[in-house]
């Protein structure tokens, strides 16, 4: 199996790389520090396996396998285990290893890697036969155009060069800028809160201080949003 | 602020290295790069009052403390985890002594 190992730390890169070189079938390709370093090498390389942090800054472990289209098995690593019922959501996860990791627990994790098979993805998408009503967006995605339906968007957050578009169903992780993205979205229904996100007004749950409440996500509001935000709500 | 009389050791680098003295030497050369590294960022944000990144430091910084076999500060590294994510301090000092006594042993490695 060839495998790629994505973690912030160097040690834990050094600990899985070793435990790798200690199993036969196992091929380490590359190492990456960051999520974004690794999706610009899977958008050119095929792998059957990910050891994959859980726990890193700016994207985790979690926003990268949404921002996969069809991902590989992935094996988490992880320093603690309280993600572990939030892995069970994922198809592509075979295993959750908490560190540091031991020799006879990884050899398991391998084997349940080598049983396991992915179940298909069950989504559809025909963009072939379906016109933009206008209430679509199209993002690229591993050069696929991917349908996105604009009202179900509840979220958008810039992670560099990336922005992440969150909906109901999906998040995904596309290669642009808020600036490009807020052009393609309806200005009654979004709006940027912050140098950082851009929020569908419609999926605000509440707003306490200098912040807004989405979904589970509390994002900043900044002072020089804050007036606008204000006059979009139907206040009482 | 709790005595832990407890001692980091090298067994589980030990048991990872299986008798390879090269990826023995390997890895704790990365940790005695890694740790100190890590230890000032940790310190920075938490002068700082950037609780919420300390905590994130704290999680990072909570391997090194479990393969040197801390097993009782790893659980206080955990509580202290979760504080900080809440703005709560008051296992600083206690994690700090945890991190002063990993960097006291690594000299002696």
């Amino acid at each position: 199996m060839n495998c790629i190992i994505i973690d912030d730390e160097t040690t834990a890169r050094v600990i899985i790389n070793q435990l790798c070189s200690q199993i036969k079938e196992l091929n380490v390709l590359e190492e990456f520090p960051n999520a974004i370093q690794a999706m610009k090498y899977l958008n050119q390389n095929e792998v059957d396996l990910i050891f994959l942090d859980i726990h890193m800054p700016d994207f985790t472990g979690f926003d990268f396998i949404q921002s996969l289209k069809n991902p590989p098995k992935i094996i988490l690593t992880t320093s603690d285990s309280k993600f572990a019922i939030d892995a069970f959501e994922y198809d592509c996860i075979v295993d959750y290893l908490v560190k540091p990791i031991l020799l006879p627990r990884f050899e398991k994790a391998i084997q349940k890697a080598k049983n396991f098979s992915i179940k298909e993805e069950h989504t559809v998408l025909n963009t072939n036969t379906e016109t933009s009503s206008g209430n679509d967006l199209y993002i690229n995605i591993d050069r696929r155009l991917i349908k996105i339906d604009i009202p179900s968007i509840y979220l958008i957050e810039a992670k560099g060069d990336y922005i992440n578009v969150k909906t109901e169903d999906k998040n995904y992780t596309v290669h642009s800028t808020l600036k490009k993205i807020e052009e393609k979205l309806p200005e009654d229904l979004f709006l940027k809160v912050h140098r950082s996100y851009v929020i569908n007004i419609k999926k605000i749950i509440d707003i306490e201080d200098n912040s807004v409440l989405i979904k589970k996500d509390v994002i900043p509001v900044s002072r020089s949003n804050r007036p606008e935000l204000m006059k979009r709500l139907n206040l009482l | 602020m709790k005595h832990l009389n407890e001692q980091p050791n090298s067994s589980y680098i030990d048991s990872l290295s299986g008798g390879d003295s090269i990826f023995k030497a390997k890895l704790i050369a990365v940790i005695k790069k890694e740790f100190p590294e890590e230890k000032a960022i940790y310190i920075k944000n938490i002068e700082a009052k950037n609780y919420e990144e300390a905590s994130g430091n704290v999680h990072k910084l909570k391997h090194k403390i479990s393969i040197l076999g801390l097993e009782k500060s790893y659980e206080i590294a955990v509580d202290y985890e979760n504080n900080l994510d809440e703005g709560n301090t008051t296992l600083k000092d206690d994690f700090e002594s945890i991190l002063e006594n990993i960097t006291n042993y690594l000299t002696t490695i």
